[in-house]
């Protein structure tokens, strides 16, 4: 049996569900009023994005961990068959990770091509669409990381999903805004520019609101973040910083489906 | 009766030859009478005319001492070859029509520029073309002065080595119309001018401001379109101005502003449009201003309001998708916002009168954060910054309390 074979029956799975279909409708909702009353310009695109950074995190961690508790009766079926535990995960994840992407990207993907505004600000959109993909890998993969470490314990499971989306796109942030009151004094550009990438939600919110030249109206930070971000060493590692975000669970993951008594 | 009309013709008969028989014709031609601009001025009358034929001259420091009309037919080119001023006016009644004046000199010691006016009035310049002067036009002690249709343009890339499109020190009743000034240091340099009327004029691209006034009283600004500069507009030090239906553009960058007003009292700004700049109006030490139907449009700050800046009035403008409305550098607030309509209000209006029931507080907290601690704009559009404004809407504590707008419009001003 194929990680592709697995892949196709969930998705099927998922259109059933209906949701799914469901959550690719809000963003189409949303791209297209956005884009109808903000203008198609830039920020149509800056109000997508803060759309974009808000649900996708939640939705994709909290249905990781959902999907894995639904699904157990499925996945002890599948381990009984001849196949082994890597192709099973591969297709537990693709079937869930894969359609999450394409609802996302058709959302908003859809409206932006009938409205024009991927010819008209092209680098702009796609750098939108890939940085949401991005996105809904990592935290699908980190919602499948909480849910196999509490497999059994549900409750836990899904409150610490809570909780580390609370982190990421809340308390994260205040922890940086405490930071800069206390040392405000200092020269603090470098130290939160590090302390802001290692926040996958803050990395992309900051690559938009660079992309969309938002950095002239942060003066000397705005300066200092722009050209780190415009160089070739700043994109090579905020990319990398990504892959890790998405790599890192997923190989936590993985040993643990491995290693698990089911 | 017929004896008043006799003495009526008899006058006219006295006064007719007076004015028509001293005017000449002079032509200037590569193989004309005179070849040489220098040459035909020193040959004329006052109030001749100078025809200029199509050609390349290259003749720099050129004194027009005498009142004349000079009128180019063709491409006349005016070549100063990097030396010097090109033409230089010293009398009153001077009209210069259809020429290009190109290359003056540069220098770190005199302002060379392609026309200088010096001390004149009555003069007329129409139709001119300038092209990589170090200052374009520059006035100086001039009066009753027209300058109509110019187009002005230099390619300067450093501030130090360039110098004004239309440059006016010391001069009153200057009518500026038509003009475009593109890549000088300041597109228009006023400084201790009286009663200029700048109206349809287009300033873009330059280095530094695209108009630049200090102790400049009465002066008016119309239908002028300031866009792409690099520090957008800065005026300074004057009063009773008026600065009506122009467009402040583009202006982008960590020190650009639309329009930054620095000590300008009793002034009126009126029906502008500030849209994409990174601060649209800047405002510190200026008192009794009337800010009445502008739209602020997709800036970075609509309004930088200063504490030391007293009794002015907000009334009927519109704030769009600016990212910070208003923003200011202190809780204490003595302006006045009255019936503006704000994008970023959220109230409702339940009388149905037009104006929303609750006070809308266009300064966020955020704003007032990053004010403080300009990293913290690293946060901006994060929840967290979401929902500490939201708070602080409903109970505000550190925003200044007097700064709201008690009756906000529902709807966008026409």
């Amino acid at each position: 049996m194929k990680a592709t074979t697995i892949l196709t029956y969930q998705w099927k799975d998922l259109l059933r569900g209906r949701w799914i279909i469901g959550y690719g409708m809000v963003f189409l909702l949303f791209t297209d009023v956005l884009i109808r009353f903000g203008g198609g310009g830039p920020r149509a695109l800056l109000s997508i994005s803060n759309i974009m950074l808000l649900f996708i995190p939640l939705v994709s961690m909290i249905y990781g961990v959902l999907f894995l508790y639904q699904s157990r009766e499925f996945t002890e079926l599948l381990l009984a068959q001849p196949t082994d535990r890597k192709t099973l995960f591969w297709g537990l994840f693709g079937g869930l990770a894969v359609p999450l992407s394409l609802a996302f990207a058709g959302g908003v993907g859809l409206p932006l091509l009938y409205m024009g505004v991927l010819f008209s600000n092209g680098s702009e959109a796609l750098m939108l669409l890939v940085l949401g993909i991005a996105l809904t890998l990592l935290f699908t993969g980190l919602g499948f990381m909480l849910g196999l470490r509490f497999f059994d314990d549900r409750i836990r499971g899904f409150g610490f999903a809570l909780i580390s989306w609370l982190f990421l796109a809340v308390l994260y942030d205040g922890i940086i805004m405490a930071v800069v009151f206390l040392l405000g004094d200092y020269p603090l550009e470098k130290p939160i520019l590090i302390l802001s990438m290692l926040n996958p939600i803050d990395l992309a919110r900051i690559i938009i609101l660079l992309k969309f030249d938002i950095s002239a109206l942060m003066g000397y930070t705005g300066a200092v973040f722009s050209r780190f971000f415009s160089g070739a060493v700043g994109i090579s590692i905020s990319a990398s910083v990504i892959m890790l975000w998405i790599g890192a669970p997923l190989w936590h993951s993985v040993n643990l489906f491995n290693k698990k008594d089911f | 009766m017929w004896a008043k009309v006799k003495c009526c013709l008899f006058l006219v008969a006295l006064i007719l030859p007076g004015q028509y028989t001293i005017a000449r014709q002079i032509v200037v031609s590569q193989n004309g009478e005179t070849g040489s601009l220098r040459e035909a001025i020193r040959m004329a009358e006052p109030h001749d005319s100078l025809i200029i034929k199509e050609g390349h001259y290259p003749e720099h420091d050129v004194v027009i001492d005498k009142p004349l009309t000079i009128i180019g037919e063709g491409k006349v080119v005016i070549d100063g070859e990097g030396k010097g001023f090109v033409l230089i006016i010293r009398s009153d009644s001077v009209a210069i029509k259809n020429l290009e004046v190109h290359r003056s000199g540069r220098s770190f010691i005199e302002d060379y520029a392609g026309i200088l006016v010096e001390k004149s009035s009555d003069v007329v310049l129409e139709q001119l073309t300038l092209t990589d002067n170090f200052f374009g036009i520059y006035l100086s002690a001039a009066s009753d002065t027209q300058l109509t249709g110019n187009t002005i343009t230099a390619s300067g890339t450093r501030e130090t080595s360039s110098g004004n499109g239309i440059h006016l020190w010391y001069s009153k009743n200057i009518t500026i119309t038509n003009n475009r000034v593109e890549g000088h240091r300041d597109g228009f340099y006023f400084e201790f001018v009286e009663d200029v009327y700048l109206t349809g004029n287009l300033s873009k691209h330059n280095l530094r401001y695209g108009l630049h006034f200090m102790f400049s009283d009465r002066c008016a600004y119309e239908h002028n379109v300031f866009q792409s500069n690099g520090a957008g507009v800065a005026v300074m030090y004057t009063k009773n101005v008026e600065i009506k239906h122009n467009h402040f553009e583009d202006n982008w960058g960590s020190a650009s502003y639309g329009l930054l007003l620095k000590e300008i009292n009793n002034s009126r700004i009126e029906n502008n449009a500030f849209i994409n700049n990174s601060i649209a109006m800047y405002v510190e030490a200026s008192s009794r201003n009337r800010i009445y139907r502008n739209t602020f449009s997709q800036n970075g700050s609509g309004v930088k309001l200063m504490a030391n800046s007293t009794d002015n009035t907000f009334t009927e403008n519109n704030f769009l998708s600016n990212t910070f409305e208003v923003t200011t550098n202190s809780r204490q607030n003595f302006n006045e916002f009255n019936k503006n309509y704000w994008s970023q209000y959220e109230g409702y209006d339940l009388d149905r009168d037009g104006l929303g029931d609750i006070p809308h507080r266009p300064v966020r907290l955020f704003a007032l954060v990053t004010e403080r601690h300009p990293q913290a704009l690293i946060l901006l559009r994060s929840l967290l910054v979401g929902i500490m404004d939201a708070a602080e809407r409903f109970i505000p504590i550190m925003t200044p309390e007097t700064l709201v707008d008690l009756q906000p419009k529902m709807r966008q001003i026409q």
